[in-house]
């Protein structure tokens, strides 16, 4: 059950650039942790997050395991046009989580 | 390592100079709790929404049926915690507190401490005393506790024989490897430590504390580790809580 | 988060150069800077990368290594017909060397991205910004990163 947070201003002016942030709970294990026993932890990470504005891609991030556990990001995007920002995270074994926000454009 | 001789203690600290470790942190770090959208403990408060209001157990019921909205029914409920528990004659800690309602009321079981579940409990319960003075009662009946944590407090321990007072109280300010030494008061708990990437208790940074002096970690839930929280609070009476905090 | 090159490694490695025999196949617990110039090389090409434009940043004495937060911005007006198409980062000493890639483009008002990374030691950081006239521009940050105190024996 992961949760995710994102903030994106409920409205805008055309044009405006707009701050927007996310955050989502995962553990990023890297794959270069041993436990106790020695033996290799094997990697468990996000790999993508892509952000979607009406459905035209305005933002990706791939991620390596250098990124902190608890993924999160600052970005920004033009407001064109009202409608819905949609967020995709996937990753490994299956991971795949879509969280949507709406934006209302003066 | 410093080597720390004699055995006078400087006390306790006076309260005018109580400080949060909060403001001994990094600007970033201080900014990271600060902003709720960018705060990773407040994954596990949303999280802990959603449990308040999931029904459970055999009684199928869920925090809501009986606290209500946690806005107003926990308000101040974390700032007084440990707490006397009457039906066990001894303190106990909110999560604790938690675990009682649920076997007791919701005929659930009780949450493994440091599971994902209690945290985000604990993290939602506590985030609603925030801002508010913490406030733990002293009476005939929690005072032997408290002394006896007191006595946890300023006692020597572990392989490296340190009292927690001898970094907390007499070189809070200085630095320990690469962090500054904060004066300890558990203001933000359940904590996103950076150290663990994730949300934790007072008891596992307690039990962090005494692993680094080379001492026997208290097991979770014990009494011991109880009566060390209750002192750990009273100790920083009056300060606001400030969960989820974020520290090194 | 576990820092350390175990001792069977280090000696794997030299009893592989010395041709001692057995050789244990072990992924290093940090790679050098010679690897991330070839990461690097990997998203370049053969372009050349000048100094300037990106602006990295980063606490110079970080809190705590798991959790180091970065900003990376590039000037640029963000124009269809000039703008930045990706930032990629890396750094020298990790396990291995990239750590994030962000695909932008015009829609994104400005190319400002900010995260928080994991650093394995004190090393220097690298950002490349790639443009979409083709060109690559860099800036580096140099990060002390020190150990917690008070682990947890994990």
């Amino acid at each position: 059950m992961a949760s995710a947070l994102i903030n994106v201003p409920d409205r805008a002016r055309r044009g405006e650039i707009v701050e927007i942030k996310t955050l989502i709970s995962h553990p990023m294990e890297t794959g270069y942790r041993r436990s106790q026993l020695g033996a290799r932890i094997p990697r468990d990470i996000i790999r993508l997050l892509v952000c979607t504005y009406n459905g035209t891609e305005v933002f990706r991030a791939e991620l390596h395991p250098a990124i902190t556990a608890n993924p999160f990001f600052v970005f920004s995007t033009v407001a064109t046009e009202s409608g819905t920002l949609t967020f995709q995270w996937t990753g490994d074994n299956g991971f795949s989580v879509t969280e949507t926000a709406a934006i209302t454009v003066d | 390592m410093v080597a720390l001789a004699g055995a006078s203690f400087a006390g306790e600290i006076p309260q005018a100079e109580r400080r949060s470790g909060y403001e001994l942190m990094s600007r970033e770090t201080r900014a990271m709790q600060d902003d709720d959208t960018a705060n990773p403990g407040m994954l596990a408060v949303l999280e802990g929404g959603a449990l308040w209001a999931r029904k459970t157990g055999a009684g199928g019921r869920a925090c809501a049926d009986c606290h209500g909205d946690a806005r107003a029914g926990m308000k101040g409920v974390a700032a007084r915690y440990p707490a006397y528990d009457a039906a066990l004659k001894r303190p106990v800690n909110l999560e604790q507190r938690i675990n009682r309602c649920r076997t007791e009321r919701q005929q659930a079981p009780a949450l493994a401490y440091e599971s994902r579940e209690l945290l985000a409990l604990t993290a939602y319960v506590a985030r609603q005393s925030r801002g508010l003075p913490i406030d733990i009662t002293v009476d005939a009946r929690t005072q032997p506790f408290l002394d006896s944590g007191r006595a946890a407090f300023y006692r020597r321990q572990g392989q490296l024989n340190l009292a927690c007072s001898q970094c907390h109280d007499d070189h809070w300010g200085r630095r320990l490897a690469g962090n500054t030494i904060p004066q300890a008061h558990p203001t933000g708990y359940p904590v996103y430590r950076l150290e663990w990437q994730s949300l934790g208790s007072l008891q596992r940074r307690l039990r962090n504390c005494l692993v680094g002096i080379r001492a026997e970690p208290y097991e979770y839930g014990a009494p011991e580790m109880v009566e060390l929280e209750l002192f750990l609070m009273w100790r920083a009476r009056g300060m606001a809580i400030e969960t989820p905090g974020v520290r090194p | 988060m576990n820092r350390e090159t175990s001792r069977r490694e280090f000696l794997a490695g030299a009893a592989a150069g010395l041709g001692l025999g057995a050789v244990i196949a072990v992924t290093p617990a940090h790679a050098t800077p010679q690897e991330m110039q070839d990461a690097i090389r990997r998203v370049v090409g053969s372009a050349p990368v000048t100094k300037g434009r990106v602006k990295l940043e980063l606490p110079p004495l970080s809190e705590n290594g798991n959790t180091v937060p970065l900003t990376v911005s590039v000037e640029s007006a963000m124009t269809p017909a000039d703008h930045v198409r990706a930032i990629h980062v890396f750094t020298e000493l990790n396990p291995q060397p990239e750590v994030v890639t962000f695909r932008l483009g015009p829609r994104a008002g400005r190319a400002r991205v900010s995260t928080r990374i994991r650093l394995a030691n004190t090393q220097t950081v690298t950002a490349i910004g790639e443009l979409s006239d083709g060109s690559f521009w860099s800036a580096t940050a140099a990060v002390v990163v020190t150990l917690a105190a008070c682990l947890e024996d994990a």
